[in-house]
């Protein structure tokens, strides 16, 4: 079976990449393929990244405050390029009072400070049987 | 005590003892790494009046000055600024009410990367983690109705440093303040930024050239600015030990040192004005050993390196913040508690300034009030602790003076490595240093994964509870506001003196003239930031990270 493929990007300006930088390497250890964007991306490089790099999954992290703006910019870039079936979720500092406005825009899950990796890995687990049954 | 005291200790009654009372653990270590043993006696400390001395003294392990506390308290200096000019005016003006001392100025991204608040590349990030300043009318709008001869201005800005050092003194000029008699600090210090806090713009060198051209220019026109905080908090923030901070800080300070002496310049000149800023975790002992060893080490690597003579060359001073990383969303009121053991090391470990982080930090921007209770947090520390009543009051502690050699020791052989790898640029771009924090980072994050370190209300201790309410949020619309006033100030300008300005910068990045004489130029003119780094860009290039996971 194909590894499950996860892009975890940074958009915006925020240089803060130390929990970008270990989500990815403990997503990595537990048995996916990771490919990090490094920081200072924009919304649109982020999706031609998805798509070039044929990815279930984009992980977003910030934590400057910009992710009310810059979130759901990436879902839409998705979208503009034909990728709607790849599933956003979001991580850094986020206040709860905006994962709602967050999930309505389409990002599937927000992870806050403290979310333990396995909780991640459920999520990812999940939402790729969920999808493999629609589309089997 | 003697070896065969500890060794009868040992035998005769820790032995027996641990047979019927198991310890908790069978190997203790520090937050960072350290081994702990169950007792430091005499016999672990060696050299010890050498390399201890007095405070005032070469090597400085107790104190930059001989009085320390018992002459002045540090400087209370809390980061502050969000929004625009004014709304972080309103709160500077607050801080100081409320008996703050200094000044910190917090720029939001777009500021700290060189863009205006117009460009694209703003877009979401405009007043977000600042204030955004995008021309001299900002500046001005910002220390309104604040004597600049009567404060001290602390400003984390690096990669355009240079912009707001000259902002800052154009707006001292217009209140009347002579540049001579301004004091405060700019960040300035690149090298970190392409470590662990990625607010880069141009590449090395031309970066290196920039930060020289601000030593020197201040050297002779701005006397009392502190031209550089070469700093290790947000290389700890990025996941560092405490010997890595140490280290690798130290190291860039020599690349610093380094440059300015390569560009011509004296070392004792300019080594006067550097300072330093060190991250403060909960292990108190180890981070009042961790400020002792940097003290000695920079003696040490001023004198004998560099043979600076005189003594303020060789003296570390430096701020102190608190660890951001160390804060937890769940639980928030338990920070205070964390907050307040990071600044008694620091004050154990004799900082000169310090800011304390509030409570709400891990999920956003402090209120007033979490800001108030940071800020009263060091001043029951200086009022009420006693600790600020004598100087150095862990020296002569058989463990702290143990894990400060400790520290020293491994952290030399870092530099000793770097050094092997051609220096601090070249072992950046070789992804050394980031590869180093990196895996503490990941090994320190798989220990709370696994339990094997606590955090309170994390993995251990924790309670059902509702979302915190009351946290403070920038308004987005700033941003249009912002972009108006911008508009309004280039419509009102004299744009053939600003592109006249801009040339002369260009034809100073080519030469190996001093730039910031233009750049006050161009800043007078009311060229904004973007322009005035843009005209930088199109000469130096631009910086791309290595990317490593």
């Amino acid at each position: 079976m194909r590894k499950i493929r996860i892009l975890i990007a940074k958009p915006g300006l925020d240089g803060h990449d130390r929990g970008a930088k270990f989500i990815a390497r403990a997503l990595q250890e537990n048995g996916y393929e990771v490919i990090y964007t490094g920081i200072r991306q924009t919304p649109k490089q982020i999706a031609l990244a998805a798509v070039q790099e044929d990815v279930d999954f984009v992980g977003l992290s910030l934590l400057s405050g910009a992710h009310n703006e810059l979130f759901p910019k990436v879902v839409e870039e998705l979208h503009n390029v034909g990728a709607d079936d790849i599933i956003v979720f979001g991580g850094g500092v986020i206040p709860n009072s905006d994962i709602e406005f967050l999930k309505s825009k389409g990002i599937r899950a927000i992870f806050g400070p403290g979310t333990s990796i396995k909780t991640i890995v459920d999520f990812i687990e999940n939402e790729s049987k969920s999808r493999n049954s629609k589309i089997g | 005590m003697s070896e065969n005291g500890y060794k009868n200790w040992q035998e005769k009654t820790l032995i027996p003892y641990i047979k019927k009372n198991p310890t908790r653990k069978e190997r203790f270590k520090t937050s960072s790494y350290l081994d702990v043993k169950d007792l430091y006696t005499d016999c672990d400390v060696k050299d010890y009046e050498q390399n201890l001395s007095y405070p005032g003294q070469y090597p400085f392990t107790r104190g930059p000055y001989p009085t320390m506390y018992r002459g002045q308290f540090w400087t209370m200096r809390q980061y502050a600024g969000f929004g625009t000019a004014k709304e972080s005016n309103e709160r500077y003006k607050y801080l100081l009410k409320q008996g703050q001392t200094g000044l910190s100025v917090a720029f939001d991204l777009p500021t700290q990367i060189g863009y205006d608040s117009d460009s694209p590349m703003s877009e979401g990030e405009v007043g977000k983690v600042g204030v955004a300043i995008d021309t001299i009318d900002d500046m001005e709008t910002l220390f309104k109705d604040i004597p600049l001869d009567k404060v001290s201005t602390s400003m984390t800005i690096n990669a355009t440093a240079f912009i707001l050092l000259a902002m800052y003194i154009v707006v001292g000029k217009k209140q009347g303040v002579d540049k001579k008699l301004l004091r405060g600090t700019i960040q300035n210090d690149i090298l970190k930024e392409y470590i662990a806090r990625g607010t880069y713009i141009y590449p090395p060198k031309p970066s290196m050239r920039i930060i020289t051209d601000i030593f020197e220019y201040c050297s002779k026109e701005v006397p009392k600015w502190n031209t550089i905080s070469i700093s290790g908090y947000h290389i700890r923030e990025a996941g560092s030990t405490a010997v890595q901070e140490v280290a690798f800080t130290l190291a860039n300070g020599i690349e610093y040192v380094k440059s300015a002496i390569e560009k011509g310049l004296n070392v004792d000149d300019f080594a006067g004005r550097l300072s330093f800023f060190f991250n403060a975790h909960n292990d108190i002992l180890e981070e009042v050993a961790k400020f002792r060893a940097a003290r000695r080490m920079w003696a040490k690597i001023m004198k004998e390196r560099f043979h600076a003579k005189n003594e303020r060359s060789q003296m570390l001073r430096f701020h102190t913040q608190t660890g951001g990383s160390t804060l937890t969303a769940q639980q928030p009121e338990n920070n205070i508690i964390r907050v307040t053991l990071q600044a008694l090391a620091a004050v154990l470990g004799g900082t000169q300034s310090l800011h304390t982080n509030s409570m709400d930090e891990a999920l956003a921007l402090p209120t007033e009030k979490s800001v108030r209770i940071a800020l009263r947090t060091q001043q029951i520390i200086a009022y009420e602790s006693g600790v600020a009543n004598v100087v150095d009051p862990l020296g002569g502690s058989y463990y702290i003076e143990s894990l400060t050699d400790t520290i020293e020791e491994k952290a030399w052989e870092y530099i000793n490595k770097i050094d092997e790898l051609g220096g601090m640029v070249a072992a950046i771009e070789q992804g050394f240093v980031q590869k180093e924090i990196q895996d503490s980072a990941y090994q320190y994050q798989m220990d709370i994964e696994n339990k094997e370190r606590i955090i309170v209300g994390v993995n251990s201790f924790q309670i059902e509870e509702e979302p915190p309410k009351d946290l403070l949020k920038v308004d987005p619309s700033l941003r249009f506001e912002q972009i108006k006033n911008l508009q309004r100030i280039k419509s009102q300008r004299d744009n053939e003196k600003v592109l006249k300005s801009l040339n002369l910068l260009k034809e100073a990045a080519r030469s190996d003239q001093n730039i910031m004489p233009v750049v006050i130029e161009c800043v007078e003119n009311y060229a904004t930031l973007q322009e005035i780094a843009d005209t930088l860009r199109q000469e130096f290039g631009e910086y791309k990270e290595s990317v490593i996971i």
